[in-house]
């Protein structure tokens, strides 16, 4: 069943200095580890093949079978990469995780990196959050201290290094070419495909890149197996996941399900939208997956689910919007993000991100015309699938995905002027049953 | 030297063919082919901004998306794909802007983009009229901006930034489509270019400390698919749509490169590079793009001049004179000097040096004539007879190709980025795929660097031992997969060409010699030595004698074995030999300035032809002004021996060829009775005869054995040197931005030699036989000791004029600026 809580990641979150390699083992932490070195690596593999665990990244590729492509006869070095580059609105998965259990993340990158038989990893951290960083750092430090990490570990005879690198704050570094771009030392811009990264990445080298919730859930799934994983989710989107509500929630936070809960069951469980007021829109993951509205409140979060309902389940960052809130404002904002994100190497995302922002900042002010509405959609078209990598696509998301629900909202600002709605109304300081 | 390695021209290769559906029409290409190159063959331009076809795929435009409703798999893109970077799957099936709605409105909507933050500036930009984006804006895109219409505002950039002293940067032109970092990267190896900043505000920019200091900048600006690369000599100074462009070849190397020659109004306003695949491909040095001022400098002789001569009753000074005056004055001086030789430069054509070889023989009675103004040796002269004349492609020489699928390539005496800028960015290309560079030097320079070069260590002086004991070292790998480049500097080297011979005879090594001017292989051809007539015919064999003459229709040709340039120089001061006509040399750049200035002042009567006045014309009896290269029609013949005719691109009013002027002077003599005419006055005419001439069939004389080899004895440094690209040749004059992208002159040692100098400073003297030069001092780990660098000319004066000769003995002393 999918209608309660699954805190496996953040089930010690809790826990008196829950980030400490004490604390963590006392709840049982780094068992999965003693399990895993036991194993022989593919069999690590095969045991995540059969989780069902698909990226938890976004993208939703399966974990296992990525692994897998990792050619094990190649003579070069074999790299992990953990893309902790967490950067898009909204989402807010991995950093909580790496502050509260930094050692979940650290457990399941040397049991993943066992798995390929890479003996160095690099943990890629947003720079911006260099608190988390820190937090990592120690508790890499202290893994090594508990030899769990370094040479021989624990007389298996595997050997593993982690080196936690800060971003440099692009959010370009989280696509995960640009990341191992940054990573080598260059200006990070995605790069061509072929060839992979499974086959040339980091170096030059057959490399794995995973995001951190994907790889901290390798830990429980060696301790409990396969089957238990498995058993949760939906059938095509197994296992549990991090949901971050934010926005007009009674309590927004992250609630870890099972995938495939509806929106309706997380509202509940965070006690309700904000008192006297109704969801109007809602992101399922991220700013870059189209917006969905109260008539989605019961699909199923799951790829599936999303992507029949023509978005994508993303990241699971949930941002819900009441009716004081503008969708074009919000929207606007969004776009400027991406035009500033925007790293500059396609033509259509750089250039189109930069006529986006013009043309909606103009509506937003009533100074459009409706034809503006099929220039955007047009824009919109001519960006999607035509840029080198998915930050333009993402671009696209809010605009196209507001004006085919809120076509009429974009109307009503020329109509009316400007922006019809108070722009304190939607704010956390608006007073008690403010009205748009 | 009997291999001959796989070739890589197409026809040879046995190639793998793919079969496409582009636009309904099937077509076969070689697999790997990318999709916009395949479309070309069934007659389809896909547009394209980053694309280039000597540049690694980039993908970063988006101009080229096409439809591909199959990828060969039976399944289709569901998004258009960059046709750039997309190799051709058998079976697959591509649809273009021509037949596909999806790829046209596709590739339109990228156009519309890239013109958002484009300024728009066509009336006004250098590019417009030949503009890749204006163009394809008018081919695939629409006409009117949604932008503009819309109310939209550009990015804006304050207008122009300076790359380097000549390149300038128009940052809002700039649609970042890489080209110029990708050349700067991928060809130059010179990546003082990158991108900077983020989403519009994306811009090429340099480090503070680092602007783009490359010898190939030049072709940055060539490949600019917009207005945003200009050059400091170019920009603002002319329209496209005004300019006539005359394909020739470069006058400033050995290299042969194709260029292009744009001229307005009777005056040059800019070279670009020909596209030629087989020499220079697209790419030319920034000395054959900028440096083409000096023809049209204030000091270009304009008329004839004779000397009033004291003797005669004159005050000793030049007076203009029409030109039959001037061939009869000339041939009067020279018939009553008697003994007369003929020095040329390296400059000039082939059909040019082979009026001067002719003029010497047939009018002068003489073998004395040489074309290397410059420091050289009796081994050189039987290396150039015995293993370079009639060396042509299609016989077996080494070609461009050749250190592309060479295992190995041996550099000796020869600096490639200096002094062959071509050969430098093949060989670079080479070594990208796996070509190994051994460089015979004294110390790894940039360059070198830059062909993963592996350095050995060699002082000057020594490299007939480093060569000779390259057989023994097996890990060297010297085999017949190599090839030997040894360049002109070699001849100062005793030894070092006969060792190098030898190593490619014993190691089946092919080898070829690699000079610095563009007439110096012409020079060999056209019988520019003492020893060797023209068509490599050797003075010593009666046979070839008697071959040229009665090809000349003259009795006999001299059989006395003829004088070097330095034993002319010497001949003029013991009085030997009186009379002297010269052409193009400057005594600066002779073994021993002083002695050729001496040799000068003694001759009894000296006809010079020249470009501009120099001390040699100062001192002449008669001087003629002759055309430069754009002037006049002309044949040079690069390193490889291929020849490489050019068209005159501009009249020249007021000068002629050389060969005009010395058929002038023949005739003048031969109707004194002395000698016979040349019979030709023309450049075809000239073509005709050395064509029925032809080439010497007969024996070719073997090298002596050689004399002496070593490093000269004694106390003090060795004196390594050489000239940089750009410096203070006379042939580089009159541009000053482009002379602003010259290398600094520097004193380059070994931190070991810098020690033992008791050096403290910045700066260093270095003391030779002829004087000493102050320079900053650099140090160079790895360097060889006990050797000191400096370069040849790019401090006013040369090396060999201010300091001594290469190879020679130098000491340091300290110096404070």
């Amino acid at each position: 069943m999918v209608d309660t809580l699954t805190p496996v990641l953040t089930a010690n979150w809790g826990a008196e200095r829950s980030w400490t390699l004490a604390s963590y083992e006392e709840h049982g932490g780094y068992a999965g580890l003693r399990t895993a070195l036991g194993m022989a690596p593919d069999d690590v593999i095969t045991a995540v093949k059969d989780s069902g665990l698909r990226g938890r990244g976004g993208a939703g590729f399966p974990t296992g079978m990525k692994w897998g492509f990792i050619p094990q006869d190649n003579p070069k070095p074999k790299y992990l990469v953990v893309n902790a580059d967490e950067s898009e609105p909204g989402t807010c998965k991995d950093i909580p995780l790496m502050m509260a259990s930094p050692h979940t993340l650290v457990e399941g990158v040397i049991i993943s990196s066992y798995a390929i038989r890479a003996n160095k990893a690099f943990i890629y951290i947003r720079g911006e959050v260099l608190h988390v960083i820190r937090r990592v750092q120690a508790a890499v430090a202290e893994a090594y201290a508990a030899g769990h990490l370094g040479t021989d570990i624990h007389g298996s005879g595997y050997d593993l290094d982690i080196v936690v690198h800060a971003g440099a704050g692009a959010y370009i570094c989280g696509e995960e070419t640009a990341l191992l771009e940054g990573l080598e030392g260059r200006r990070g811009q995605p790069r061509l495909r072929p060839p992979f990264p499974a086959v040339a990445g980091l170096y030059a080298s057959p490399t794995v890149i995973n995001n951190v919730e994907s790889i901290a859930s390798v830990p429980a799934i060696v301790a409990n197996g396969a089957d238990w994983f498995a058993s949760m989710g939906t059938e095509k989107s197994k296992g549990f996941g991090i949901f971050s509500l934010s926005g007009h929630v009674t309590r927004p936070g992250q609630y870890e399900a099972p995938l495939g809960i509806t929106l309706r069951e997380l509202i509940d469980l965070a006690g309700g939208m904000r008192a006297g007021h109704e969801l109007k829109f809602w992101t399922p993951g991220g700013s870059s997956t189209p917006l969905l509205t109260a008539e989605h409140l019961d699909l199923p979060l799951d790829f599936e689910g999303m992507a029949a309902a023509g978005t994508m389940l993303g990241t699971r960052a949930l941002q819900l919007f009441d009716e004081t809130t503008c969708v074009v404002r919000a929207v606007l904002r969004w776009t400027e993000f991406y035009k500033h994100e925007s790293c500059g190497k396609c033509t259509p995302c750089r250039e189109g991100t930069w006529w986006l922002v013009q043309t909606l900042a103009r509506l937003e002010k009533g100074e459009g015309r409706e034809e503006d509405l099929d220039l955007l959609l047009d824009q919109c078209d001519n960006i999607l699938g035509r840029s080198f990598c998915a930050l333009g696509d993402g671009a696209t998301s809010p605009i196209s995905s507001s004006i085919k629900f809120f076509r009429d909202e974009y109307l009503a600002h020329l109509t009316h002027g400007g922006c019809p709605f108070d722009p304190a109304a939607s704010t956390v300081f608006a007073t008690a049953g403010a009205q748009a | 030297m009997t291999t001959t390695p796989a070739t890589t021209t197409g026809a040879e290769r046995d190639v793998d063919l793919v079969q496409v559906t582009i636009d309904g029409i099937e077509v076969s290409v070689p697999k790997d082919t990318l999709v916009i190159r395949a479309a070309e063959q069934v007659g389809v331009q896909i547009p394209r901004f980053c694309d280039h076809p000597l540049l690694e795929p980039v993908g970063a435009c988006r101009q080229c998306l096409v439809d591909v409703p199959d990828a060969g798999n039976g399944r289709g893109f569901p998004k258009p794909q960059a046709s750039c970077t997309l190799p051709v799957a058998p079976g697959m099936v591509v649809n273009t802007q021509a037949t596909s709605e999806a790829a046209d409105k596709a590739q339109q909507g990228v156009m519309e983009f890239l013109l958002v933050n484009h300024p728009l500036d066509c009336p006004v930009c250098d590019k417009g009229g030949e503009c890749p984006l204006q163009n394809q804006a008018m081919s695939n895109g629409r006409g009117e901006s949604r932008f503009t219409a819309s109310g939209g505002v550009k990015r804006t950039f304050p207008k122009p930034i300076n790359l380097s002293p000549q390149v300038l940067l128009d940052r809002e032109r700039c649609i970042v489509c890489q080209r110029c970092t990708r050349f700067a990267e991928e060809i130059a190896g010179d990546p003082f270019i990158a991108l900077v900043e983020r989403g519009a505000q994306q811009q090429i920019g340099i480090a503070e400390s680092a602007p783009f200091l490359s010898y190939f900048s030049g072709n940055t600006i060539q490949i600019c698919p917009v207005g945003a690369l200009t050059s400091e000599s170019y920009r603002f100074r002319s329209r496209p749509f005004d300019l006539v462009s005359t394909p020739s070849v470069a006058e400033h190397d050995a290299c042969g490169s194709a260029i292009r020659v744009d001229h307005r109004r009777g005056k040059v306003m800019r070279r670009l590079a020909g596209n030629d695949p087989e020499v220079n491909e697209e790419w030319i040095t920034d000395k054959d793009r900028f440096a083409f001022t000096y023809a049209a400098l204030e000091d270009r002789l304009g008329y004839p001049q004779v000397r009033d001569r004291v003797e005669d009753g004159g005050d000793g000074s030049l007076r203009p004179a029409s030109w039959p005056e001037a061939f009869a004055v000339a041939a009067r001086g020279l018939a009553a000097a008697g003994a007369s030789a003929v020095l040329t430069g390296g400059r000039i054509s082939t059909e040019d040096a082979y009026a001067y070889a002719k003029l010497a023989r047939v009018s002068l009675g003489t073998n004395d004539i040489d074309f290397r103004a410059r420091p050289h040796s009796a081994e050189e002269e039987q290396f150039l007879a015995a293993h370079v004349a009639l060396g042509t492609p299609g016989a077996g020489a080494v070609t461009y190709a050749d250190l592309e699928s060479a295992a190995t390539v041996v550099l000796a005496g020869l600096e490639p980025e200096d002094e062959a800028g071509a050969v430098f960015l093949r060989l670079r290309r080479a070594a990208r795929h796996g070509t190994r560079v051994l460089a015979v030097a004294p110390y790894l320079t940039r360059g070198l660097g830059k062909l993963s070069a592996h350095l050995v260590p060699t002082a000057p002086g020594a490299e007939a031992d480093a060569l000779a004991a390259m057989v023994e070292h097996a890990e060297h790998g010297v085999d017949a997969t190599t090839v030997v480049l040894v360049g002109e500097r070699l001849a100062t080297s005793p030894g070092a060409l006969t060792a190098a011979a030898d190593l490619a005879a014993r190691t089946g090594a092919r080898l070829a010699w690699v000079p610095r001017r563009a007439g110096d292989r012409g020079a060999v051809e056209a019988g520019c030595l003492p020893g060797l007539l023209p068509g490599g015919r050797p003075v010593s064999d009666a046979t070839a004698r008697v071959d040229a003459a009665a090809s000349w229709g003259v009795a006999s040709l001299p059989e006395q074995p003829g004088r070097d340039a330095d034993a002319i120089v010497a001949a003029l001061v013991a009085g030997e030999v009186r009379g002297l006509v010269v052409g193009g040399v400057d005594p600066a750049d002779t073994t021993d300035p002083a002695a050729t200035r001496a040799a000068l002042e003694a001759a009894s009567f000296v006809v010079a032809l020249d470009l501009r006045e120099t001390e040699v014309t100062r001192v002449a009896d008669v001087v003629f002004p002759v055309a430069a290269a754009v002037e006049k029609a002309g044949t040079f013949i690069n390193w490889e021996g291929r020849t490489r005719p050019f068209e005159a691109v501009l009249p020249s009013p007021s000068a002629l060829p050389d060969l005009r002027v010395l058929a002038g002077i023949s005739e003048e003599l031969a109707a004194a009775g002395h000698g016979a005419a040349l019979g030709f006055r023309t450049v075809d005419e000239a073509r005709a005869e050395m064509s029925d001439l032809g080439a010497w069939d007969g024996d070719r004389p073997a090298m002596r054995a050689a004399g002496a080899t070593g490093a000269a004895s004694g106390e003090g440094l060795a004196l390594s040197t050489w000239k940089q690209l750009v410096d203070d040749g006379v042939m580089q004059a009159g541009d000053k931005h482009y002379a602003a992208t010259a290398r600094p002159a520097v004193a380059r040692v070994s931190p070991a030699t810098y020690a033992a100098a008791s050096l403290s400073g910045e700066h260093v003297t270095v003391v030779g036989d002829r004087g000493e030069l102050t320079l900053p001092v650099e140090q160079v780990p790895g360097m060889v000791d006990d050797v000191v660098w400096v370069p040849m000319a790019s401090f006013g004066t040369s090396v060999l004029e201010r300091l001594a000769s290469p190879g020679s003995r130098v000491r340091l002393k300290g110096a404070s600026l």
